[in-house]
C-alpha cells in the first residue's frame, strides 16, 4: 500500500504492507529513535505524537496515517535536549532505551497539563515503563524541568 | 504476526455495514489495541475512521459518544468528567497508559464485550444505550446478554439524568486489568449495582438493587448490598485471581462504591 | 581535577535521550540482513521423531532452514563466565530432544520477517511427547530425566544428570547440628522465591556478517563480549581471531545478557549462507526462551540464645535451574557466600540445583544473594519475634563488623579466614532507623479500622567482582594533540561504567573528562575484560583504570623529562602542564604532538590490569513502610529507606539511581512479579500484560542514604553497588506486611489474594 502523510513537518509517501504498524514503518524509514519493547502495547517505548497526541506507534496501523501528522523526537531536538539535560543531571536515563518514548510523553505532558503535580505526572506517564531507574530520578528531573512546586 | 490482506475505508456507514454483511472475512477495526496480540490473518479490515464517529455530542436528553471516540478523549472531556460523578472517567483512567488510551476506542471496548472491561461495567450502571447501523438502538444490557451482532456500532448513548455513580476496582498493580470491578449508581430512588471481571462479563445484581430501592442507601444497606452481590453472583478463577478471592472482595468494592455515592449527596 | 565523588552526567546520556541511533538494531539496519526466526517446541519434553523442512525451504525468499541434522553437535554452556566455566556443558545448538516449551527446534532465515514466520509454520515436526518434570520438589531422583546423558563439566560441581542434579554443594563451618542442639531458641522455616524476569527494555538481539577479511562479525547487545567470542569459537569450531565482536549501547541487561542467549543463531546462519543475518527476540521469546532468576525453595534454621546471641545458621536450598544449567552452580553457591558471613561463625550451606523441564534459570542482578537474603532475613525477623526482640537490635548485636573475620568471606583460605576490611553496616542500620523513625513506628499502626501500616527491615551483602578469577584491563593511549583514548570491555549496559572509568582517569590524568574518549565498542581494539557482571565495573575495571592512568602519568613525566633533558624526578605534572626547575614548562598537548612526531617518536600507551584477591562486600540496610488494606489484602510500599555502604561513592547520581532501580526491582520481586506456568509447562506470564513489573504509580517514596566506608583494595576506597540494592525489599516488605496483618507470606510474590485469604487464619 501507499499513502501520503506528514512526518516531522515533511510530506512523505509511505510504502508498506497493509498489516504493518507505524513503529515498524518509521524505523524502516530511518526514524531510529522509535524503539519497540513489548509487542503488547504495554511499555510506551514506541511513543510518537499523532496529530500532537502521544500515541503507541506499535498499535497504530500505518494504513490509517493518510493525512495525519506524525512527530518523532528527531523533530524536537532542541526541546528534547533541554529535557535531556535535566534527565542526565539525575543519572536517570540509564540504558536509554526507553528514553526517547519517555521524553516524547513528557514533552506532550508539558503542553497538556496546566498545573502538573507529582500525582498527575505519575498518572500521565504510567504507560512508560522503565526497568533501570526506579522512576524516582525521572520524577526529580521532571519536577525541576517543569518547575513543579 | 498480523497479516491484513486488504484494508478498506468506507465512505458511509451503509457501505461499512454492507461489507460486514456480505464479506465473511471482514473485521471492523476499533482502536487496534489488541490487534497485534497473537498471530492473526484478516481478509478485509474495515476502518471507520473516515465516518466522523470520533466526537462526543451533547443533546437535550443525552450524551452521544461516537464509537471511535478514544478512551483518552473520553477521559479529558469536561462533560463526561462531571456526568454520573465522572464514573466513566474513573473506569478508563487506569487502563495501561495514556498512549494506549489515545489509540483504543470506547466502541471497540463495547463491541468486543470484553469480560475484563472496566468501561462496560461503568456503562451498565449508567444505563447506556447502543446504536448499531443495522440493528438500531438496543440497550447495552441486552447486547451483553445477547448472542452478539455482526453489525457496525455507531454510538453509545448516555441518558442525561441526575445520576450519582461510582466506580471501584481491585487491581494487582495500578495499570493491570481489574481482578474485579464494580459500578453503582443512584437514579432518584432507583439503584444500579454492577459487578464485572468476575472474570466473566459485567452483570447487574438485581437483589442488591432491589434491597437498596426498598431500604434506601445507608452505610448499613451499602454493606448489605455488597453481601447480596457476593451471594447472588458466580465468580470464577483466572490468572488474575481465584473465584474465592473475588467473592471475598466483591462486598468490599460494592460497599465502597455505594458509600462514595452516599457521601456525594 | 576532583571528578571522583561528583554527580557527573553519563557521557552518552544526552545522545540516548534524543534518540541517536546507538543500539544493535539501530546500527545494523542497512545491511539487508536475513531475518532469523526460531521454531520452538510446543512441548515441555519431547523427542523429534521426524522433521521435514522441504516445504519451508521451497518458499521464495527462504535462504536456509537448519535442524539438528545441519549444525555442529558440540556441547556447550551459554553462561558468560571466565573459562573454565563452572556451568555444565548441557546444550547444543539444536538437538533431536526438546526440554522445555520454547526450546529451539529449527532455525529459519529469510529475506523478510513475514516470509520467515510463514516458513516456520511450513516445517513439519513429529514429536514423541515425553512426560516432563515440572515440579522442582520431585525433580531430584525422579525416574524421568531431563538430561539422559551426563554433561561435561570443567571441574566437579556436583552435576549428576542421572539424578536430575545440575549442581550440588555443601559447605559447613563448625558443627551445625550440635550448635543447633545447644541453642535455646531455634527458628526453622521454608521460603520460596519465583523465577523473576530481567525485563530489560531492549530484548535480546544480535546481527552477524562476514567482514572484508572473512571474519565473522557479530554485533550484539551483551554484557559479556569476550565470553561471547569464546563461546562462538568453541561452538562453531573457528578460531577466536576469526571473530569480531561489536558491542553497541545495551538497552538494559540485569544479568540476562550475561548469558549468550541469541548470538549463536544468526552466527550459524551467516556461516551457512555467507550472508548478513539478524535476530531480534520478541518480548514473548525474551520471557519464555532465555533465562530468569533461579526459583528456589530455601529452608533456614537459626539457633540462638534467649539473650539474642545467634549461635548458628543453616541454609538448605533447592534451586530450579530449568532445562539447562546456565549459572546453576555459581548462583547456587552465591546464595551461601553472601549470607553465611553475616551472623555466625558456625554455619552451613547445602543443597542442590536441579533440572526441570522449564525455561532455564540464569544470572539476574543479585545472583543468588537475592534469594538467600529473602530466606535468611525473613528467618532473622521471625527469630526476633520469637525472642521478643527488636529485629534491628537483634541484627546490631550479631552482625559481622569491620575487622572481624569469617571463613565464609570471599578470599578466605583454609585456616586463614578473610578479614572484613570495610563495613559501615551497623551505621547503615542506625541511620535507617532514624530516617524511618523506627523506634517510634515499629511494628505498626492503624490508620483506619481496615487500613494498617506495618514496618519491616532487612540487611544484605553482595560482592565486588569474583575474587581470584575475574580480571579486567584498561588501556589508555595519548593521542596526538593531547587527548586520551581509554579502552575497556567492561560493557556498559546503562549503569554508566564508561562514565565512571572516564571520571577515574580524568581525576588522575588531571584533564577534563571531554579530553578522554572512552572506547568500548569494537573488541578488536579493547583489552580483555570478563564483562559487566558480579558487580565488577567500579571495583575491578575501576581499579584497572587507576593503574592504567597512574602508569600514563608516569610515562608522560618520563617522556617530558627526556624532551626537557631533565630527570623524571625533576618533572612535576599538574593540570595538563609539565614543569621542571626554573621556568621550564611543557604543555600536555605539546608533549603529545612531539611524541607522535619524528622528533619525539614515542607513542604512549599505558595499561592496567586488576583482579581482586578478595571480593569486598558492599552492604545495605533496607526499611519498608507498607500500607495494607485489610478488606482487600492490597499492600503498597509507601516508604522505603535504603542506607548503603558501597565504600566510597564514585558518582553520587549514578549510585543513587542504582539503589532506586534496584529497590524497585526488589519491590517487584516482593509484590508484583508473578510467574505462572500452565499445567503442561508453558510459561503463561510471557508479556508485560501478564508479567507486571512495577509502574511508576505502584511505587511510593524511596529514600536513599550512603554511609561510606573506605575499602582499602578499592579504587578511591570504592566497592560495588549494582546488585546489593535489590536484595532487601522482599524480606523487609513481607515483615512489614506481617506486622500490619499477622500474615506471614513465605512465598513470593505476596499478592493481595494471598494476604486476604490468610487473614484471620
Amino acid at each position: 500500500m501507499q499513502l501520503e502523510t506528514t512526518i516531522n513537518g515533511n510530506t512523505v509517501t509511505l510504502d508498506f504492507a497493509a498489516g504493518e504498524f507505524l513503529s515498524e514503518t518509521l524505523r524502516r524509514y530511518g526514524y531510529l529513535s522509535v524503539k519497540e519493547g513489548c509487542d503488547t502495547g504495554s511499555c510506551g517505548l514506541c511513543t510518537v505524537w499523532l496529530d500532537g497526541k502521544p500515541t503507541l506507534s506499535c498499535s497504530t496501523l500505518t494504513a490509517r496515517m493518510q493525512g495525519h501528522e506524525i512527530t518523532t523526537i528527531e523533530a524536537l531536538a532542541g526541546e528534547a535536549e533541554e529535557f535531556a539535560r535535566f534527565l542526565v543531571a539525575e543519572g536517570a536515563e540509564q540504558c536509554g532505551f526507553c528514553a526517547p518514548g519517555f521524553a516524547m510523553t513528557v514533552l506532550a505532558m508539558k503542553r497538556e497539563l496546566k498545573e502538573p503535580t507529582v500525582t498527575s505526572i505519575n498518572h500521565y506517564l504510567a504507560g512508560n515503563l522503565c526497568r533501570c531507574s526506579g522512576y524516582k530520578g525521572q520524577m526529580r528531573a521532571i519536577v525541576k524541568y517543569l518547575g513543579v512546586k | 504476526m498480523l497479516e491484513i490482506e486488504n484494508i478498506i475505508f468506507p465512505e458511509s456507514l451503509g457501505d461499512a455495514l454492507a461489507t460486514v454483511e456480505t464479506d465473511p472475512g471482514a473485521v471492523v477495526l476499533g482502536g487496534c489495541g489488541y490487534l497485534r496480540l497473537g498471530s492473526r490473518k484478516i481478509a478485509t479490515a474495515v476502518d471507520l475512521s473516515k465516518l466522523g464517529l470520533d466526537t462526543i455530542t451533547e443533546t437535550e436528553h443525552s450524551y452521544e459518544i461516537g464509537a471511535m471516540v478514544s478512551l483518552r478523549t473520553l477521559e479529558t472531556d469536561s462533560c463526561i468528567n462531571v456526568f454520573a460523578s465522572g464514573a466513566l472517567v474513573r473506569a478508563v483512567e487506569n487502563i495501561v497508559g495514556i498512549q494506549l488510551r489515545t489509540c483504543v476506542t470506547l466502541g471497540g471496548s463495547v463491541a468486543g464485550r470484553y469480560p475484563f472491561s472496566d468501561p462496560i461495567t461503568a456503562l451498565l450502571a449508567i444505563d447506556a444505550q447502543l446504536v448499531f447501523q443495522g440493528a438500531g438502538r438496543i440497550s447495552l444490557q441486552d447486547y451483553l446478554t445477547g448472542k452478539g451482532l455482526r453489525d457496525i456500532l455507531v454510538k453509545i448513548i448516555l441518558p442525561k439524568d441526575e445520576r450519582v455513580a461510582a466506580f471501584t476496582s481491585m487491581r494487582k498493580s495500578t495499570t493491570d486489568y481489574a481482578v474485579l470491578n464494580c459500578a453503582v449508581a443512584r437514579v432518584g430512588t432507583d439503584f444500579r449495582v454492577v459487578v464485572g471481571s468476575r472474570p466473566s462479563r459485567a452483570i447487574r445484581v438485581e437483589a442488591a438493587e432491589k434491597h437498596l430501592a426498598a431500604n434506601g442507601l445507608t452505610r448499613e444497606t451499602a454493606e448489605q448490598a455488597g453481601l447480596l452481590a457476593a451471594e447472588n453472583l458466580s465468580f470464577g478463577d483466572n490468572p488474575r485471581g481465584s473465584g474465592e478471592y473475588r467473592r471475598k472482595i466483591c462486598p468490599v468494592l460494592v460497599k465502597r462504591a455505594l458509600i462514595e455515592v452516599l457521601d456525594a449527596a | 581535577m576532583d571528578y571522583v565523588g561528583r554527580k557527573i552526567p553519563k557521557i552518552d546520556g544526552i545522545g540516548l535521550v534524543k534518540g541517536t541511533p546507538a543500539y544493535t538494531s539501530d546500527l545494523s539496519i542497512n545491511n539487508n540482513a536475513l531475518i532469523v526466526k526460531i521454531l520452538r517446541s510446543p512441548h515441555a519434553s519431547a523427542r523429534i521423531t521426524s522433521i521435514d523442512t522441504s516445504k519451508a525451504l521451497a518458499m521464495p525468499g527462504v535462504e536456509c532452514v537448519l535442524t539438528y541434522k545441519d549444525v555442529p553437535q558440540t556441547p556447550f554452556t551459554l553462561a558468560g563466565q571466565s573459562y573454565p566455566e563452572p556451568s555444565p556443558y548441557d546444550r547444543r545448538i539444536l538437538e533431536d530432544v526438546v526440554r522445555y516449551v520454547g526450546d529451539e527446534v529449527a532455525i529459519v532465515a529469510a529475506g523478510d520477517e513475514p516470509t520467515a514466520i510463514r516458513a516456520l509454520a511450513a516445517i513439519k515436526v513429529v514429536y514423541e511427547v515425553l512426560t516432563p518434570v515440572l515440579d522442582v520438589e520431585s525433580a531430584l531422583d525422579n525416574e524421568v530425566l531431563v538430561h539422559t546423558a551426563q554433561p561435561h563439566t570443567n571441574f566437579d560441581v556436583g552435576c549428576d544428570a542421572s539424578r536430575n542434579i545440575a549442581a550440588a554443594h555443601s559447605l559447613e563451618f563448625g558443627d551445625v547440628e550440635a550448635e543447633l542442639a545447644r541453642s535455646e531458641v531455634v527458628v526453622e522455616q521454608t521460603y520460596r522465591t519465583q523465577a523473576q524476569a530481567h525485563a530489560m527494555m531492549e530484548t535480546y538481539r544480535a546481527s552477524t556478517s562476514f567482514d572484508v577479511q572473512g571474519r565473522l562479525q557479530v554485533m550484539t547487545s551483551t554484557q559479556i563480549p569476550y565470553h561471547v567470542r569464546r563461546h562462538l569459537s568453541h561452538i562453531l569450531g573457528i578460531a577466536k581471531s576469526k571473530i569480531k565482536i561489536l558491542k553497541p549501547r545495551v538497552g538494559g541487561g540485569f544479568g540476562g545478557k550475561q548469558t549468550a542467549s541469541v548470538e549463536i543463531f544468526p552466527a550459524i546462519v551467516t556461516m551457512k549462507t555467507g550472508k548478513p543475518a539478524q535476530l531480534v527476540y520478541t518480548r514473548q521469546e525474551t520471557f519464555s526462551c532465555t533465562t530468569s532468576r533461579h526459583a528456589m525453595i530455601l529452608t533456614v534454621r537459626i539457633g540462638a540464645d534467649r539473650d539474642g546471641t545467634i549461635r548458628v545458621v543453616d541454609i538448605h536450598t533447592l534451586s530450579d535451574t530449568g532445562a539447562y544449567g546456565e549459572h546453576a552452580p555459581t548462583v547456587f553457591w552465591v546464595v551461601g557466600q553472601k549470607t553465611l558471613p553475616l551472623y555466625s561463625s558456625v554455619c552451613r550451606y547445602h543443597g542442590h540445583a536441579v533440572y526441570t523441564n522449564k525455561a532455564p534459570g540464569g544470572a539476574l542482578r543479585g545472583y543468588g544473594a537475592t534469594q538467600g537474603t529473602f530466606a535468611l532475613e525473613s528467618a532473622v525477623n521471625e527469630l526476633a519475634e520469637k525472642l521478643g526482640m527488636d529485629p534491628a537490635e537483634l541484627r546490631l548485636k550479631n552482625l559481622i563488623r569491620e575487622g572481624d573475620s569469617h571463613e565464609a568471606l570471599s578470599g578466605s583460605v583454609a585456616g586463614a579466614p578473610e578479614v572484613l576490611a570495610s563495613s559501615t553496616l551497623h551505621r547503615c542500620i542506625e541511620r535507617g532507623m532514624e530516617l524511618i523513625d523506627w523506634k517510634k513506628k515499629y511494628p505498626g499502626k492503624n490508620l483506619a479500622p481496615h487500613i494498617k501500616r506495618g514496618y519491616g527491615m532487612a540487611v544484605t551483602m553482595q560482592g565486588s567482582g569474583i575474587s581470584k578469577i575475574d580480571t579486567g584491563s584498561v588501556t589508555i593511549k595519548l593521542n596526538e594533540d593531547g587527548f586520551f583514548t581509554l579502552s575497556h570491555a567492561a560493557s556498559d549496559m546503562g549503569q554508566g561504567s564508561d562514565t565512571m572509568l572516564c571520571q577515574i582517569a580524568a581525576e588522575i590524568l588531571e584533564v577534563e573528562m571531554e579530553h578522554i574518549i572512552v572506547a568500548s565498542f569494537d573488541l578488536d581494539t579493547l583489552p580483555y575484560d570478563p564483562g559487566a557482571y558480579a558487580s565488577s565495573g567500579a571495583y575491578v575495571t575501576g581499579r584497572a583504570a587507576v593503574i592504567a592512568a597512574e602508569q600514563m602519568v608516569q610515562q608522560m613525566r618520563e617522556a617530558a623529562a627526556r624532551l626537557l633533558k631533565l630527570s623524571p624526578a625533576e618533572v612535576d605534572y599538574e593540570n595538563g602542564m609539565f614543569t621542571g626547575p626554573g621556568e621550564v614548562q611543557m604543555s600536555l598537548s605539546n608533549l603529545a604532538t612531539t611524541l607522535c612526531s619524528f622528533a619525539g617518536m614515542d607513542q604512549l600507551v599505558s595499561k592496567g590490569t586488576y583482579g581482586g584477591e578478595t571480593s569486598p562486600p558492599p552492604f545495605m540496610a533496607g526499611f519498608a513502610e507498607v500500607e495494607v488494606d485489610l478488606e482487600t489484602g492490597e499492600s503498597r510500599v509507601v516508604d522505603y529507606v535504603a542506607v548503603v555502604d558501597c565504600g566510597t561513592v564514585l558518582n553520587e547520581n549514578l549510585a543513587r539511581i542504582q539503589v532506586e532501580g534496584g529497590i524497585v526491582m526488589g519491590i517487584g520481586l516482593g509484590l508484583y512479579e508473578e510467574v505462572r506456568y500452565s499445567s503442561s509447562g508453558r510459561l503463561a506470564t510471557n508479556s508485560f500484560m501478564e508479567y507486571k513489573i512495577p509502574s511508576r504509580q505502584d511505587i511510593g517514596e524511596i529514600r536513599v542514604a550512603f554511609e561510606e566506608s573506605h575499602e582499602p583494595t578499592g579504587p578511591y576506597g570504592a566497592k560495588s553497588i549494582g546488585e546489593v540494592v535489590c536484595n532487601t525489599p522482599a524480606p523487609a516488605i513481607t515483615e512489614a506486611i506481617y506486622n500490619a496483618t499477622g500474615v506471614r507470606c513465605r512465598s513470593l510474590p505476596v499478592t493481595a489474594e494471598k494476604i486476604l485469604l490468610h487473614l484471620g487464619n
